[in-house]
């Protein structure tokens, strides 16, 4: 028995497709003006990693400042300006767009059997409302940046700061368009256009994430562009509306803030749940344990996370009243995830599993997304919530489930769908070292930063009691070994598509409608309207397809 | 299947004018109503009528202007959910204005 | 080989007589073409509750906490344009729906003649709306602007305003709270005001589209959606008028 489940074609006769959405047209006016989704999704994967890597950088400057107790680095105010953008830019330009944007644009009309999304020219559109925001955030860093915190609280931002508040916040109202269309198209998608026999609950759990992060999308962030308006207004004409001298009130802000900001990480990590779900059912060879829980717990977690906001705000001032709720709430919402936690477990028990590198990233989220989650139970019972927040251990249980949750179940989707989007698989041994150094550098990064908060380190400080400094110092160290980790795929997944093997259709034995086109697509993606007969994760009907395929010989 | 038959159905009727007439007419009536009420003295339930009315109106503007009372089991659901969202977001928060004035306990 | 394991069904020769010119390919039919676009609009519509939603709140929050400024900013908005305007709109909410029905029956100089009456309603709306922000602008209510106390410290110097409501005056920081409900007022019917623009001038598009014939072949996607969205922007204001206009007018 092989230790991998990879099976790629004989490569000195394999070739690439001829006809396939890469080669179809030629030019970049067939790519700027596209309304193919796979283009469109693999402009957004370029877009998105330049983001990351400013963003990247962003923190690397933090962690370097952070070395030493003393801001010695930069100025207080530049280290203000550089944790703002660093969230401005990983949150809005980086986490919320990257598996839904990139691997979803591919992916759903795929996995559904449609040829397209329902709006081809509305996803265009959403990239391009993408760039504009994005540009428009790297203008403001040019141009003296901002340092509010990514999180904008008035009255800071609206009376007390002369910085970028107003392009910045422009730039995260027009990328919050683009996110809006990106949800709308998905749902309509999702509910129109699947193909005959593709019932719902046929779906693969892929489409079911998206489809409960798309809710999210379309209902959340306009309170968000309401919120950003209000702001602009404030700072402009003075309104009042968050003044306290003319009677205004700085926490509606934050109400409306978070009434979206909540359920923009549940947007964000419900994708890579999705990716996991997927991934998870491949290298165990087994479907996923509890199909209808999953599903309908990633719907649970979209609804459930429209009634938790406030557990951001415990101590900014509201009623103890909605403490008691908002705290009693935020027990709930922990409970559809755990179910996804549990169900994936068992998917694993007694299945086959090997460790490709995909599935390395998944062990990895599995781990770290359940610490960074049990730490969010923490902070959402409002008596340690009063000691533990504005402290390192928020910063250091968002990052959990944030990098060691959704940037892992990112990578794992990239590596996972690169043979498909590509036709070339990418180097094994190489992957794996880098998914092993990542593990071992965000746990070095970000455990450290547990301990900082519960000893009282606050957070968004550029100097600290010297004290800190030795946890400091290893965060620092592990961000150096995670920042490698992050620069290798680019490297070798970048080498890959000019000497990659060539992966042929199915590399990974996957079920999935998907796994069943050329690689990479066709345009079309289908030439004649696949009709779904069998459930999702179906293994027993893939092995009934091999023995169906005969073997051309000469 | 009942989705692709709806669907249809939803597509191909026609509402009528005269009901477009009946509705239009009462949402002028009910306007002079509004008026009317807000120049009443009944105290708080000055308010609650105001309310009241206007959700009226909105309603036959969506059954009836928007279709959506011939419209598929999808689009009265996404209705419903555009509702209950906008209701908890001007609910939950404004339980939080208004218990601040309860005190601690 | 690559569809193999997809079962294979008559695929019909793809001949452009075959479906009218504007189905999309990624679509299987007109039907579902169209279902897809009424739904889509509908979530947008959604986003657009959303939107307002947050105004909405900041709105009965304030209103909570500074009644008696509420009550006395209110009115100093005249409650004749206010209700003159909102029959304006309910008929070019009636005309647009008769527009999407003349559409549907494929009459088209009936759709032309509504949607040119839904575009001089909503045009007379944005008139009345001027006039009564030009009095706003002029008697110094607009937030941020010179902003002036004056008609609610002293309501008697309101000669026009006293007559009706014979309104105490207010103290002073109660005073400062009505910008508060001006802030609120500009916000609120400003915004509506943007997306009565938008839908104007999309109007004015479809009208040379309607002529052309564009929606009375049997395709009347766009102004059916474009009616939803116009009855939303209607919806908006049957509730930004009472709330606005008609806090409290007796007494």
């Amino acid at each position: 028995m092989s230790s991998t489940i990879v099976s790629l074609p004989d490569q000195s006769t394999a070739r690439l497709p001829k006809v396939s959405f890469m080669n179809k047209e030629n030019g970049l006016l067939s790519w700027l003006l596209t309304g193919d989704h796979k283009r469109i999704a693999i402009l957004y994967l370029i877009s998105i990693t330049f983001f990351f890597f400013i963003g990247g950088a962003l923190a690397g400057l933090i962690r370097l400042e952070l070395l030493t107790p003393q801001s010695d680095l930069m100025a207080t105010d530049t280290y203000n300006k550089v944790f703002t953008m660093h969230g401005v830019i990983m949150i809005f330009f980086f986490l919320v767009p990257s598996v839904p944007a990139t691997l979803g644009n591919f992916f759903i009309p795929l996995m559904i059997g449609a040829k397209d999304l329902a709006l081809p020219k509305i996803n265009l559109l959403s990239w391009y409302l993408y760039m504009a925001g994005g540009l428009l955030a790297i203008y403001t860093m040019a141009t003296g940046g901002v340092d509010t915190g990514w999180t904008f609280t008035t009255p800071l931002s609206t009376h007390y700061v002369n910085t970028n508040v107003l392009t910045t916040g422009l730039a995260v109202f027009i990328a919050g368009f683009s996110s809006i269309f990106t949800g709308l198209n998905f749902i309509v998608t999702i509910h129109k256009m699947r193909c005959p026999g593709m019932t719902w609950f046929r779906m693969p759990l892929f489409v079911w994430a998206h489809y409960a992060a798309s809710i999210l999308m379309v209902l959340g962030t306009p309170v968000l562009a309401i919120a950003i308006v209000l702001v602009a207004l404030e700072r402009t004409i003075g309104i009042g509306i968050f003044d306290p001298t003319k009677g205004g009130d700085p926490l509606l802000f934050q109400h409306l803030f978070w009434f979206y900001s909540h359920p923009a990480v549940y947007i964000i990590i419900l994708p890579g749940m999705g990716v996991i779900s997927e991934t998870i059912s491949t290298f165990s060879r087994k479907r996923v344990f509890g199909y209808t829980a999953v599903a309908f717990s990633s719907v649970a977690i979209a609804v459930f996370g429209f009634f938790v906001w406030a557990h951001h705000m415990f101590i900014m001032g509201i009623s103890n009243y909605s403490m008691l709720v908002f705290s009693l709430l935020t027990m709930l919402v922990a409970v559809p995830s755990s179910i996804k936690i549990f169900n994936w477990a068992f998917t694993l028990y007694k299945g086959s599993i090997t460790f490709e590198t995909p599935m390395l990233y998944t062990f990895g989220f599995m781990g770290l997304f359940t610490i960074g989650g049990l730490t969010g139970v923490f902070l959402g019972t409002s008596g340690t919530d009063i000691h533990l927040t504005e402290t390192y251990f928020i910063v250091a249980h968002f990052h959990f489930v944030m990098v060691g949750g959704m940037l892992m179940a990112f990578l794992a989707g990239i590596h996972f769908w690169w043979p498909k989007m590509t036709g070339r698989m990418y180097p094994e041994k190489i992957s794996q070292l880098a998914a092993v150094v990542t593990f071992i550098g965000f746990n070095l990064t970000f455990f450290p930063q547990f301990i900082l908060g519960v000893l009282g380190m606050p957070r968004r400080y550029a100097a600290y009691p010297p004290e800190f400094q030795v946890l400091n110092v290893f965060s620092t160290a592990g961000a150096t070994i995670l920042g490698i980790g992050y620069l290798l795929p680019i490297l070798y997944l970048t080498w890959s598509l000019k000497y990659g093997e060539i992966a042929g259709d199915n590399p990974w034995q996957a079920t999935g409608l998907e796994w069943q086109t050329q690689s990479p697509p066709l345009t079309e993606n289908f030439l004649i309207t696949p009709i779904m007969d069998h459930e999702a994760y179906d293994y027993d009907w893939l092995d009934k397809q091999k023995e169906k395929e005969v073997t051309i010989v000469g | 299947m009942t989705d692709q038959r709806e669907m249809e159905e939803s597509q191909h009727h026609v509402v009528s004018p005269l009901i477009y007439i009946i509705v239009g007419s009462s949402l002028l009536v009910l306007t002079g109503v509004t008026v009317w009420a807000s120049f009443q003295e009944w105290g708080n339930f000055n308010a609650v009528a105001a309310l009241a009315i206007a959700v009226v109106k909105a309603m036959i503007v969506v059954l009836f202007f928007m279709h959506v009372k011939y419209s598929s089991k999808l689009t009265k659901l996404t209705v419903f959910c555009g509702l209950f969202t906008f209701l908890t977001l001007v609910g939950m928060t404004l339980a939080d204005y208004i218990s601040r004035a309860w005190g601690s306990w | 080989m690559s569809d193999s394991t997809v079962v294979a069904h008559a695929a019909p020769e793809h001949g452009h007589e075959e479906h009218p010119a504007y189905l999309r390919h990624h679509f299987e039919n007109t039907a579902q073409q169209a279902d897809a676009a009424g739904f889509a609009m509908w979530l947008f519509l959604l986003t657009e509750v959303m939107f307002f939603g947050g105004l909405f709140t900041a709105y009965l929050i304030y209103r909570n906490w500074y009644y008696p400024a509420f009550v006395e900013a209110s009115h100093q908005l005249n409650v004749v344009w206010g209700t003159l305007n909102t029959a304006v709109l309910i008929t070019s909410s009636f005309t647009m729906a008769m527009g999407v029905w003349c559409a549907e029956m494929r009459k088209q100089s009936g759709l032309v003649l509504c949607l040119i009456l839904t575009f001089i309603l909503g045009l007379g709306f944005l008139g009345i709306k001027t006039v009564e922000y030009k009095e706003k602008i002029e008697k110094h209510h607009v937030p941020g602007f010179h902003y002036s106390l004056k008609s609610f410290v002293d309501p008697q110097s309101d000669p026009e305003i006293y007559k009706e409501y014979h309104d105490k005056p207010l103290a002073l920081d109660m005073a400062r709270h009505t910008e508060v409900y001006f802030s609120l007022y500009f916000v609120m019917t400003g915004m509506h005001a943007l997306h009565m623009i938008i839908g104007i001038a999309i109007l004015g598009f479809m009208i040379f589209r309607a002529r052309a014939g564009a929606y009375t072949a049997g395709h009347v996607t766009f102004v059916e959606n474009f009616g939803l969205y116009w009855h939303f922007v209607d919806i908006v204001w049957i509730f930004l008028f009472p709330l606005l206009y008609l806090i409290s007018r007796h007494q």
